[in-house]
């Protein structure tokens, strides 16, 4: 028996992340891909792909709050902004006119996550109290109140208009925006950002899969379904809450540290509204409640301007310049987004990753249908 | 002897509507204490108040010598009451392996940064509870939808999955709200012998709302009516079908006692077919 295929003899094994041996050797085949797919990436495309994974580590903060524990946040942005200010303001060159300390990448990068989870913390409690769209309404608020802070706090982001430039991703010395080689390999600033992004999403998405497969995640879903049978069934409310949001508020802070970093300059203009509708439309697309959908939706939603210049080629009434034909490229970008969003919500609610579970399922059983 | 639950002269109205009038009564260790009345009697109102998602206005209720008033449900939960619900609140979304680990929630100890890690205590305690998880989905015989998520299983697994959840609190007593709501004879006695189980096997304490006479009248130690929010009747289940307080309440004023004798008869008649066909 013991000997059998598939045959789980122990809860321990049962419950992993990875359970067969044909799931672990795919997930490697996988990464050690995305690896490899890094010196075929030309600059631009790196650099897509880059945000693209630092973006999908703040669309899995998102989902933490609003696809687990069922709070909607639209404060997202606020948390983006935190972190990739203290990032700007621990690594930036000292001796400016605005806030810099020189510090390296190592520090100000798990600074940055920990500065918006502090500022997760502190609006927690308010938040906490409210559910529904009274919950929405607050957290939008916070998007306000931080794009007012950013715009006028002129010593740390420099002002309307201005900005300030991003700080220098240095590690022990070593610097990511300057051309590199490694083994015989020389790799341009975009693509290590690529690589360097990619470790960052792979450590991050591993801790949050732990945590949502935990107690905690479980008492997250709890919420979301039932709140009062959740707190009947022993579950501190008001301290879960504060855990999602807190936790959510950690992954904004990096993705937004790193994400502006490679952009290579900050504009207090970026943390608007529509960034925070951006994340929700990510979560939503790539499938709530899932790590692997948040990451699809990141990727899908980054790569969108990309995929709209593509058909702008060959689709005779939209041009990729700004001025002629009848849909710009990015008037084009607009409607694709909202459009998605809408679809997605009716017709697959469990997004990219419900698809392919429907796809994998489909396989699994082929040629029959069931 | 101490009761493990007091109830004492507890009153709770919403907004000039009274919902419970004075209401007392004792559940002690090990007893199987049931609850009953015609609809808006208030049954689920003192579940609401135990369970601290209600806060009565006047009365005390204590439960193992500690005074539950003002508590929040969530401490509640930890000194040792569980509850099943008469809607299904069950969390969907779960699988019943969830479900029934999260009934376990407050047995673990590690917090949010030890569950990211998953190493050490964190899974030595997943696997721990696992096993405690498993022995409840034995003892409700559910091993078949252990994967299953609990939106998509029928009524009747669903309220076997909300008694395994409450179970897995390890409680001291267990309130079941209607257990056997909406279910066909064949699941009444299935949930009824899981509920003598309990009882016999577990030793805990029960305090169960019906409307399932025959179910209440066959298995509770003692019984309670309440009418409008009063307690009517508090005795064994003998005594109290016989009260004829308890008989104006469910059968009306006007009723006569030839039709009353002929309903006697009719009950008797289909506790005896239940007692054939079990």
């Amino acid at each position: 028996m013991r000997g059998r295929p598939g045959l789980v003899t122990a809860y321990q094994r049962d419950s992993a992340m990875l359970p067969t041996t044909t799931q672990r050797v795919w997930f490697a085949v996988f990464c050690i891909a995305m690896v490899a797919l890094t010196v075929f990436l030309p600059d631009d495309l790196a650099m897509r792909a880059a945000s693209a994974a630092a973006a999908a580590v703040g669309a899995i903060g998102l989902n933490l709050v609003t696809g687990w524990a069922g709070q909607i946040s639209l404060g997202h942005a606020f948390f983006l902004g935190v972190g990739a200010y203290t990032a700007a303001a621990l690594g930036g060159e000292p001796g400016g006119p605005l806030i810099g300390l020189g510090l390296e990448m190592w520090i100000w990068l798990p600074a940055a996550g920990l500065v918006a989870a502090l500022a997760g913390l502190i609006v927690a409690p308010i938040a906490t109290r409210l559910r529904g769209l009274y919950l929405a309404f607050v957290t939008l608020g916070l998007v306000f109140i931080g794009e007012h802070i950013f715009r006028e706090w002129d010593s740390l982001t420099g002002g309307i208009g201005v900005g300030r430039s991003a700080p220098k991703p240095i590690i022990f010395g070593y610097d990511l925006s300057r051309e590199g080689s490694f083994f015989g390999i020389t790799l341009s600033a975009e693509q290590q950002y690529y690589l360097f992004a990619l470790a960052v999403l792979l450590v991050m998405g591993l801790l949050a899969k732990n945590m949502v497969r935990s107690r905690i995640g479980r008492a997250f879903s709890a919420i979301r379904d039932r709140d009062v049978a959740a707190e009947i069934m022993g579950i501190h409310l008001g301290r879960y809450k504060l855990i999602a949001f807190t936790v959510s508020s950690f992954y904004a802070g990096i993705a937004g540290g790193l994400i502006w970093t490679f952009v290579g300059f900050v504009e207090p203009r970026s943390f608007s509204l529509t960034l925070s509708i951006v994340y929700i439309a990510m979560i939503l697309i790539g499938g709530a409640a899932s790590i692997v959908g948040s990451i699809m939706g990141a990727v899908f939603i980054t790569f969108l301007p990309r995929i709209v210049d593509l058909f702008a080629q060959y689709v005779p009434f939209i041009e990729d310049s700004p001025t002629g034909g009848f849909l710009t490229s990015a008037q084009m970008e607009q409607i694709l987004f909202g459009l998605l969003i809408v679809v997605f919500l009716i017709v697959e609610p469990m997004g990219l990753h419900g698809i392919w579970i429907r796809v994998r399922n489909y396989w699994k059983a082929w040629p029959f249908s069931y | 002897m101490n009761s493990l639950l007091v109830v004492k002269d507890v009153r709770l109205s919403f907004a000039g509507v009274v919902a419970l009038d004075g209401v007392t009564f004792t559940a002690d260790s090990g007893e199987l204490f049931a609850i009953i009345g015609p609809n808006g009697a208030g049954k689920t109102s003192i579940f609401n108040c135990l369970n601290g998602v209600y806060h009565p206005q006047e009365g005390t209720i204590s439960f193992d010598g500690r005074s539950l008033l003002g508590m929040k449900p969530n401490r509640i939960a930890a000194l040792g009451i569980a509850r099943t619900f008469q809607n299904i609140e069950l969390f969907e979304n779960l699988t019943v392996l969830d479900n029934i680990l999260l009934g376990r929630h407050l047995h673990f100890t590690y917090g949010p940064l030890a569950a990211a890690v998953y190493q050490g205590r964190a899974k030595r305690e997943e696997v721990f509870h696992r096993a405690r998880a498993e022995d409840i989905i034995d003892f409700l015989e559910i091993q078949a939808f252990r994967k299953s998520l609990v939106g998509m299983l029928p009524y009747g697994v669903q309220k076997r999955v909300e008694l395994g959840r409450a179970l897995a609190m390890d409680p001291k007593i267990l309130l079941l709200d209607e257990p056997a709501a909406g279910m066909n004879l064949e699941e009444t006695e299935d949930i009824a012998r899981f509920i003598l189980d309990i009882k016999e096997e577990l030793g805990i304490a029960m305090i169960l709302v019906e409307h399932d006479m025959g179910l209440v009248m066959d298995i509770a130690d003692r019984v309670m009516v309440l009418d409008f929010g009063r307690k009517i009747a508090d005795g064994p289940p003998q005594v109290v079908q016989r009260d004829p307080e308890v008989i104006r309440a469910y059968l009306g004023e006007e009723f006569e006692s030839s039709e009353l004798h002929a309903a006697e008869v009719e009950a008797a008649e289909a506790a005896k077919g239940r007692g054939e066909a079990s």
